[in-house]
């Protein structure tokens, strides 16, 4: 694990994580064009745009498991090419999935233990023969894991497994999973998804809070969340960047308007997973046009 | 005393020192068995260990890391023909424990090629390459008939039993040795010593990199786990195993031969996987227990009822495939599965 030589945060470099001029496509259909985009340390980076976009396919960019076709990505100085997700995640970007993506024959707390393991120095032979160290080692990966899910208020729940738990619940145990490897660059892949509207503000106070450790990229179609809990939105549509700024900034972007136009008709019935905490509350309006585009 | 309940919790607490105390209990319990029994008994307890320590390496790669190996048999031949290659003297060139480290690490060894390879494939196409290997690698026997002895197989010459060894089990029981009660101790010791390092394993970061594999490996890599490290070393923790295994009974069968390695007994630890409950060593344990037992107490079943020879002897496939139904039917997680299971619903409702 010699990446890890990196050091954790490099506050005076004006950007964490960068992406310039990135291409994807599958077969013959682009999903993302000339995509450019950065994360400034410490920043709530929000990725918004209407349904197939190409924002989760832009984090499976960022994660790992989309190598572009064209464009360079680059974390902390350094060039990022062809690296697979878990030598991404031993640098510090760690990732939420849309789905829950937990390990459901494993207790909670095991769960969120594989998150830190990133942090973990010991090898096979002291597993093999359960050396003192390797037993250290898990008394302190296990205080890591209940500290964050006692953050997250959930450490009750630590012995349960996920599949007995309700779903808010288990949307904060791959939470606790993704932050007790300490990433300097967290991405949220709808992270409000299934969440009432008080969940969704504690939310969105959580991820401020995060904001002061790591820097945030967040997918969400919830424009409240994103408005109130992001620094600097990019706006995708057609797999291309169409607008970036501050959220007032985004929301009176002619192009961002345009983009979402015609969507206030239909918005009602799209996506029922996400929840009552849609419909007139939400700026910009739904996502849900039917672009041919993939994400 | 009052400390006694912190220094009992401090032991359950400790991984290395709760195994090595079952694996004490154990010995106590397989040195009474042992000398208790007649000889018959004490090669059908050998049969045990090579199946129990090969069941148990399965139990590892196919509970907790989810894959699935139709081809154990094969590492166990591996393993079993490198034990004969060293024991056709009377003189060998390594003690017996040495053949047994060398027939482990040349199995681990193949494992590692194989395992690699295995570590592209998944669910049925892994199960598929491995059902190969159970195939073909008999008939390597057959191919190399002038080092590998063909169908005939290679004869295995049991260095003599170890003065030291023969005096302290005398020392502790006041019993002789004899060479079938030897290879059965050769056996036993072997499966103790595995137990406890795949016990340590399971228990151990490694075996929740497994875990998380096998529920969800997309998580698992955002995690940071490498799948296909993970994949290839219990790969190679479970043919290592399968190569011991494969010594142990080279060892107690006397005869190596390809008849002794179709494609029924890498079926065979499979079932024993299965009866026992995935992913618990005392499940492989118990699997391998049946296994050994069942045919036996079917048939003196049989005569037990007037039955004639043959008759009882068909009892002993029937009684299998019945034991087999009643448990994928009644507890599909396993004897051991069902029993914990049971024992956790109760915990709670009480």
């Amino acid at each position: 694990m010699s990446e890890q030589a990196v050091t954790a945060t490099q506050q005076d470099t004006t950007s964490a994580f960068a992406m310039t001029g990135v291409d994807v496509a599958f077969g013959g259909i682009k999903a993302l064009t000339g995509v450019s985009l950065d994360v400034a340390p410490r920043q709530v980076l929000g990725v918004i745009g209407p349904n197939g976009a190409g924002k989760t396919t832009l984090f499976n960019v960022a994660c790992g498991f989309v190598q572009p076709d064209a464009g360079t990505l680059h974390w902390q100085g350094r060039e990022l090419t062809g690296l697979r997700p878990h030598q991404l995640a031993g640098l510090g970007i760690g990732r939420t999935l849309q789905g829950l993506g937990l390990f459901d024959r494993m207790s909670v707390l095991e769960n969120v233990m594989v998150g830190a393991d990133r942090h973990a120095r010991s090898g096979f032979l002291s597993a093999l023969l359960a050396l003192p160290r390797s037993g250290t080692e898990e008394r302190a990966l296990r205080e890591r894991a209940l500290a964050v899910l006692s953050e997250l208020g959930i450490a009750d729940h630590a012995a349960r497994l996920p599949t007995s738990l309700p779903y808010p619940v288990r949307k904060r145990v791959a939470l606790a999973r993704a932050l007790v490897s300490e990433p300097d660059l967290l991405l949220l892949d709808e992270p409000a998804s299934g969440l009432s509207n008080d969940e969704m503000d504690e939310l969105g106070a959580l991820i401020r809070g995060l904001a002061g450790r790591m820097s945030v990229m967040l997918v969400e179609h919830h424009m409240d969340l994103v408005m109130s809990v992001c620094d600097d939105i990019v706006v995708l549509d057609f797999g291309r960047v169409i607008a970036r700024g501050g959220p007032e900034e985004v929301r009176r972007d002619p192009a961002v308007l345009a983009a979402y136009l015609g969507d206030e008709v239909g918005h009602h019935e799209d996506a029922p997973a996400d929840g009552p905490a849609d419909g007139p509350a939400a700026t910009a309006g739904h996502p849900g046009h039917n672009d041919p585009v993939g994400g | 005393m009052p400390a006694l309940p912190a220094r009992l919790s401090r032991v359950s607490e400790s991984t290395l020192l709760r195994h090595l105390v079952l694996a004490l209990a154990g010995m106590v319990v397989i040195v009474l068995v042992l000398e208790s029994t007649s000889a018959f008994r004490n090669g059908q307890l050998t049969a045990m260990a090579y199946l129990g320590i090969a069941a148990g390496g399965l139990t590892v790669l196919t509970g907790l890391n989810g894959q699935l190996s139709l081809g154990h048999g094969a590492f166990m031949a591996i393993g079993a023909y490198t034990t004969a290659l060293f024991l056709q003297d009377t003189e060998p060139a390594l003690p017996v424990v040495g053949v047994l480290v060398v027939a482990t690490l040349v199995t681990l060894l193949v494992g590692a090629v194989v395992g690699v390879a295995a570590a592209r494939l998944h669910g049925p196409y892994l199960a598929g390459a491995t059902l190969a290997l159970a195939v073909a690698v008999p008939g390597i026997a057959v191919y190399f008939t002038d080092t590998l002895g063909g169908e005939q197989g290679l004869n295995v010459l049991l260095p003599e039993i170890p003065d030291w060894f023969a005096d302290a089990v005398f020392f502790l029981t006041a019993n002789d040795m004899t060479t079938t009660r030897y290879v059965a101790y050769i056996g036993w010791i072997a499966l103790v010593l595995t137990f406890v390092l795949l016990a340590n394993l399971s228990r151990s970061r490694v075996g929740r990199t497994w875990r998380a594999v096998r529920d969800d490996e997309v998580a698992a890599e955002i995690a940071g786990i490498n799948l296909a490290r993970a994949r290839v070393l219990a790969f190679v923790v479970s043919t290592a195993c399968a190569g011991l295994a494969g010594g142990v009974m080279a060892l107690a069968v006397r005869i190596t031969a390809p008849s002794g390695f179709m494609l029924t007994l890498s079926l065979t630890l499979l079932t024993a996987v299965v009866l026992g409950g995935l992913g618990s060593l005392l499940g492989a344990l118990i699997g391998a227990a049946l296994l050994t037992f069942l045919p036996q107490v079917a048939t003196g079943f049989g005569a037990d009822l007037g039955l004639s020879d043959v008759q009882s002897a068909e009892l002993a496939p029937l009684a299998y495939g019945l034991v087999m139904m009643l448990v994928i039917l009644l507890a599909p997680a396993g004897i051991v599965g069902s029993v914990r299971g049971w024992w956790a619903r109760r915990g709670t409702s009480a």
